[in-house]
């Protein structure tokens, strides 16, 4: 995009008032943004290894960002409808940086790689690709997913890795307002009336299965944080654990423990998912995929 | 123009010293953001840096104020469309992410804008913000009748970067520029 042609001052003949009306720059290739690396100018390639930890990230990222989307006209009140389009849009920011980093070892763009890839080439942890449920279950993922991504994105700022190290930087800010949202609710619906409190419990039960999946060491993340470039999911639970359970103490709500705890298998960041993830899949992609090649 | 004092707003506003190149930023700084059409992209210190070389190519960064940000687009087309009416060929302009974007660089004549056109503008600093569950919100000023009678209804507003108060004196809905 950004080669206008030589020509004389004054450029193309477009009258001053109506600036924003005739642009012909508005396919923004954003494999020339991002650079995430400051004033470097090229965008940084990432290696097959960090590419696929980029992956999970954003794949995370994206997916909790189309559930929460469908929330806008049916959220529970008009605040709420714009709250969780705020969040949706941050996700997404983070996760457009992700997956252009990632695409970047294998030359896919990051409309390539949230449209063209099928449920095993999908990277995120069981969670994200829960569905929303009632309000209350949306509440509950969204509870552990902002306090995960928060502690995470924390960390992450420490990478070695220049461009993962600025999108965390600049995440985990708005991360924050996100995690103080659903803590917000949380405690909302665990004080409000009898059905409130009822759902927000049994929400809990229903979401904390998931939720040790994203603590899981494997050998890449293990590797990657050795080199300072990846932040080890196991040294996350702690600080994790520390703040869902204060929030908990104040809602006066216990998560299930010994007989009843139930965790699930995972195995997202293999590409194994459960079958919520087809679905959301073609309803994201099937705009994409009916119009191969056009761009908006 | 800038009057760089502290080591904060050359921070916000890294305004070339080569004077060739500052006549390029004044170009692109003159851009504004097309949700709040009083600040430019200066006020903001949305504009990262504004390079001229030899060959008389202008290379511009910015960095977006919330990740997703839709009014970046805008804004990138316009730094385009300003520098290539004031006559530099050959623009480019990139996104950058870090430093991360923060409310501490807006300018004071921004802020000053930004409460006459309705929006309260950011108080406080974003270095203060604490880190725990809870967290202290400073009193939020009513731009309209500067009370300090004014309640949170949303966190979250019509843009990224605003949550929506209410003034109890004069009963007015507002925008409040949130601390990031």
């Amino acid at each position: 995009m950004n080669d206008p042609k030589p020509g004389p001052p004054g450029g193309r003949a477009v009258p001053p008032e109506e600036a924003h009306g005739d642009v012909s720059v508005d396919r923004l290739a954003l494999a020339e943004e991002l650079t995430g690396v400051g004033a470097s100018g090229a965008g940084a390639t990432a290696s097959p290894e960090v590419a696929e930890y980029a992956l999970r990230l954003g794949d995370d990222s994206l997916l909790l960002a189309q559930q929460l989307g469908m929330w806008i006209a049916r959220a529970p009140e008009l605040e709420e409808d714009v709250a969780l389009g705020n969040i949706a849009l941050d996700l997404i920011g983070h996760a457009r940086s992700l997956l252009h980093y990632a695409g970047t070892a294998t030359s896919r763009s990051e409309d390539d790689l949230a449209y063209w890839r099928d449920e095993p080439e999908w990277r995120n942890a069981w969670l994200f690709e829960q569905p929303n449920g009632d309000f209350a279950h949306t509440i509950a993922r969204q509870f552990a997913a902002s306090v995960y991504l928060f502690e995470l994105y924390g960390a992450l700022t420490e990478s070695t890795d220049p461009t993962l190290a600025a999108i965390a930087a600049k995440a985990v800010k708005e991360v924050d307002y996100h995690r103080d949202h659903a803590t917000q609710w949380v405690l909302r619906l665990a004080g409000g009336t009898e059905e409130s409190r009822r759902r927000m419990s049994v929400a809990l039960d229903d979401t904390w299965p998931y939720v040790d999946e994203l603590f899981d060491d494997d050998e890449l993340v293990v590797r990657l944080s050795d080199a300072g470039t990846a932040v080890l999911p196991s040294s996350l639970r702690g600080p994790f654990q520390e703040i869902i359970s204060a929030v908990l103490v104040e809602a006066e709500l216990e998560l299930p423990t010994g007989r009843t705890a139930f965790t699930a298998s995972g195995g997202g960041r293999e590409g194994r998912h459960t079958e919520h993830l087809g679905p959301l899949l073609a309803e994201m992609q099937v705009l994409a995929r009916a119009h191969p090649g056009a761009s908006w | 123009m800038v009057t760089a004092t502290t080591s904060l707003q050359v921070e916000a506003r890294p305004v070339p010293t080569d004077p060739a190149a500052r006549r390029a930023w004044e170009v692109a700084a003159t851009v504004t953001d097309p949700e709040i059409p009083v600040l430019t992209i200066e006020d903001l210190g949305v504009l990262r840096s504004v390079e001229l070389d030899d060959a008389g190519r202008v290379r511009v960064q910015l960095t977006p104020t919330y990740s997703g940000c839709p009014a970046l687009d805008a804004m990138r087309d316009d730094v385009l469309l300003a520098l290539t009416h004031a006559g530099y060929a050959d623009v480019r302009v990139d996104v950058v992410l870090s430093p991360a974007w923060t409310t501490d660089w807006m300018s004071e004549a921004g802020k000053q804008k930004l409460r006459r056109y309705g929006i309260q503008a950011p108080s406080g600093r974003a270095a203060a913000r604490g880190t725990g569950p809870v967290r202290v919100q400073l009193a939020v000023k009513c731009p309209r009748c500067d009370s300090l009678n004014t309640r949170e209804l949303a966190r979250f507003g019509s843009t990224s970067c605003k949550a929506l108060y209410e003034c109890r004196d004069c009963l007015e809905p507002f925008d409040y520029f949130k601390v990031l």
